[in-house]
């Protein structure tokens, strides 16, 4: 029935039931208070790059330092420089390696184009500094983080590089003993080969 | 408790008594004023957090709760940000018209207070006309919503001043003939007496009190009273001239700092002052509802603060739920609705005084649905038509030549 | 002649002088509102509750915004450039001056010059009911008929002309 009157009532009521359900009922005040409550991140969240590391933050570190990264990235925020050993021969590790932050616009096309699975998204956002030129320039250190750490953020993900890193470990130890096994065959044909030529040369004399 | 309910009247008594003989009577007023100005702005303080913490809930959301005790401090800040800003006046502006619109609002605002009884024995002044003396001060805020709204020479300004001005003398003729249909049933002007005519109660053991408000002209008419009220002090649904989405803010829109404080505070006071006359008029005043003994423990003013806060937390929830009205909406159900309800309601007032002496068995059933039908009617088939009859068109303009 | 009377008389007197001898026009009518509280205030200071309150609220509260909505519809509100006083100004004053004399020889040669005790019954609104009711009620619903044509009138001259152009909302 058409009561003048009666929408405002309904909506009066409403509003009521909104106010005492923000009481005692989560679905009626969903506020999270920043900084003492945080929304967890989804698995898929992204906000900067981080380097993975297996065991040795310094010797199982994954990155080899080949520089595809640095030349990908479209602002241009990685500067990487390849540490020499004693004799200046390259040795595959990172030296130097530095993302600022403050440029680094997250399109993930250093991870994308990475071969060794060495270089990820961190889901870390709060990195307010004073500094504004240096302060936002992460340094190998700050970007070193673990595996676990990685499984932590990513879990999926994280299980499908391993998956897939264990798959090439795996294929590169059948390609050596193969390999292995075809010189080994080689030899061993070899070694007859010569055996009958021995064997002929004495046939003839 | 009646040293608990008097204590204000004591402890003026007895300052003023301190005081030498020659300076009493000087004595007497700024105690009576003091107090006035010193609460009630407490009060706004406290309400505009209230009021922001409320809406947020309404809205499923916290309101501030960062400054203070759950954010019960936030009006010092506001007030500190407000007092530290710069006070900018627009360079063609009329000076003396822009420096004098909030403060002709504010005397107004602050005048009217002098004639509520805010408890048993506390009231400023007893003026014989009170409620008409409420009123014409009321007046004097409009004219500062004109000045307010010329001297900043901006036609935003303009144009919200004009708005607001065709609301609020709309939203009197309501206002004052609602208050009319109380003055009616009591006889007097006089908030006093208004008051002591909504003593006690009716019914087994004096359950129902005698507040006019359980009458049918009263319910009616404190509905159309704060309807008006809500609309004479700007306040949504009827914030049209003053809202920051609509009209940047109307008439406030050049004004910052400490004016704008200003303004903002005269509005509030106003809400509260209008609220008072509501309480005073339909709910009984300072009187306690019911005749129990622990009702008596509780002081009158502390009843009246109660009905009070009731009101304001009444228009808190009215403006969290319904949108704002546009001004041809705004104008359309005050001249065709409500005053007609109005009119309708002085009848009834009328109507209902004429039939007290009858008592009959079921004297009183009667009274009550004949007051009830002659309300009733008229709101669904008034309400049902005015629905009806919205025509939709093709907009046509009229200029001022 | 005691100082609440001197005040209010003042008021009044100045803000009338000012508000019609004020340039921008939005200045003469708040002077003029101004005045009329002056006014009220003269007739609360006689003891006249209700008139002096009906004063301002129908005064300042109605007529000064009239006016003043007056001046915003017709933007007239420019200062017009003419010259203060014409050449007709000592003319005039002398008029104005002999007409002023006029009225206070009337009023003070009638009978409501000679001074007043205060009224034995206070005033009070219910008296004026009673009397508007009673011995006046005749001129009570005249003005009220006077009242109803003034209001029927306007509407109709505000009310859009059949076949003209179309009326605002």
């Amino acid at each position: 029935m058409n009561i003048p009157g009666k929408g405002i009532v309904t909506g009066m009521a409403q509003t009521a039931k909104n106010f005492i359900g923000s009481y005692v009922s989560k679905e009626r005040m969903t506020t999270v208070q920043y900084p003492e409550e945080r929304v967890p991140a989804q698995e898929a969240a992204r906000n900067f790059p981080f380097l993975v590391f297996d065991e040795d933050p310094e010797a199982g570190l994954r990155c080899v330092a080949c520089k595809i990264c640095e030349k990908e990235c479209p602002p241009q925020c990685i500067y990487i420089v390849m540490k020499r050993d004693e004799n200046a021969k390259p040795s595959k590790q990172p030296e130097t390696f530095d993302i600022d932050v403050s440029v680094c616009m997250s399109c993930q096309i250093c991870v994308e184009v990475c071969p060794f699975e060495a270089i990820k998204m961190d889901t870390e956002f709060e990195y307010g500094e004073f500094d504004r030129f240096g302060g936002l320039l992460l340094g190998k250190d700050r970007l070193a983080k673990s595996n676990q750490y990685y499984h932590k953020i990513h879990p999926t993900e994280a299980a499908e590089v391993d998956a897939r890193l264990d798959e090439e470990r795996q294929a590169k130890a059948a390609a050596e003993k193969a390999k292995a096994a075809k010189l080994a065959a080689l030899a061993q044909k070899s070694k007859d080969a010569d055996k009958i030529v021995a064997n002929g040369k004495a046939e003839k004399k | 408790m009646e040293r608990l309910d008097q204590i204000f009247v004591t402890l003026k008594a007895w300052a003023v008594g301190q005081v030498p003989e020659p300076f009493q009577v000087i004595a007497s007023i700024v105690l009576s004023i003091a107090p006035i100005m010193l609460v009630f702005p407490g009060i706004f303080a406290l309400t505009t957090v209230a009021e922001r913490k409320l809406l947020g809930r309404i809205q499923n959301r916290l309101g501030p709760n960062r400054v203070g005790p759950f954010g019960f401090l936030q009006w010092a800040a506001d007030g500190l940000k407000t007092i530290t800003k710069e006070d900018i006046v627009p360079r063609n502006a009329d000076k003396v018209v822009h420096f004098l619109a909030p403060v002709v609002l504010l005397v107004s605002a602050l005048l009217a207070y002098s004639v509520i009884p805010f408890g048993r024995n506390m009231y400023a002044i007893e003026i014989d006309a009170g409620i008409l003396f409420f009123f014409a001060v009321g007046a004097g805020t409009e004219l500062a919503v004109f000045m307010a709204g010329w001297s900043s020479r901006n036609k935003y300004a303009l144009l919200g001043a004009m708005r607001a001005i065709a609301q609020m003398i709309s939203y009197e003729m309501p206002l004052l003939l609602a208050a009319l249909a109380v003055v009616m049933a009591t006889g007097s002007l006089n908030p006093n007496e208004i008051v002591a005519a909504q003593e006690g109660g009716r019914g087994w053991g004096e359950i129902v009190p005698n507040w006019f408000v359980f009458t049918p002209w009263g319910f009616a008419g404190c509905i159309l009273f704060l309807i008006a009220a809500a609309a004479e002090s700007n306040r949504s649904p009827f914030d049209l001239p003053e809202a920051e989405s609509e009209i940047i803010a109307g008439y406030f829109v050049e004004y910052s700092g400490m004016k704008f404080a200003t303004f903002f505070l005269a509005e509030y006071l106003g809400l509260f002052v209008i609220s008072s006359l509501c309480v005073v008029l339909f709910l009984g005043g300072w009187h306690a509802p019911f005749p129990f003994f622990w009702c008596a423990w509780v002081p009158s003013w502390a009843w009246f603060i109660g009905k009070l806060a009731c009101i304001v937390l009444l228009y808190i929830w009215m403006r969290g739920t319904l949108p704002r009205l546009r001004i041809d909406q705004l104008m359309n159900f005050a001249w065709k609705f409500m005053l007609p309800m109005a009119l309708i309601n002085l009848v009834v007032v009328a109507v209902w005084t004429y039939t007290r002496p009858w008592n009959y068995f079921g004297a009183e059933l009667v009274r009550w649905l004949l007051c009830v039908g002659l309300l009733l009617a008229p709101y669904l088939l008034l309400g049902r038509n005015l629905l009806r009859n919205r025509k939709w068109g093709p907009r046509t303009y009229r200029y001022a030549s | 002649m005691d100082a609440p009377f001197l005040i209010a008389a003042a008021m009044t007197l100045l803000s009338a002088i000012a508000a019609i001898s004020l340039r921008n026009v939005v200045h003469c009518a708040l002077c003029l509102s101004v005045a009329l509280l002056g006014l009220a205030a003269l007739y609360l200071q006689l003891g006249a509750q209700f008139v002096g309150l009906t004063q301002i609220v129908v005064n300042v509260g109605a007529v000064a915004i009239v006016i003043v909505f007056a001046i915003l519809l017709t933007r007239s509100s420019e200062e017009s450039g003419e010259p203060r006083f014409n050449k007709g100004a000592i003319w005039a004053g002398l008029i104005c001056a002999a007409v002023f004399a006029s009225l206070v020889i009337a009023i003070n040669s009638s009978h409501v010059s000679v001074k007043f005790s205060a009224p034995v019954s206070p005033l009070t609104v219910e008296r004026i009911g009673h009397e508007l009711m009673g011995r006046y009620v005749l001129p009570l619903e005249a003005m009220g008929l006077l009242l109803t044509a003034a209001l029927i009138g306007a509407v109709i001259i505000a009310m859009k002309e059949p076949g003209g152009k179309g009326g605002a909302q």
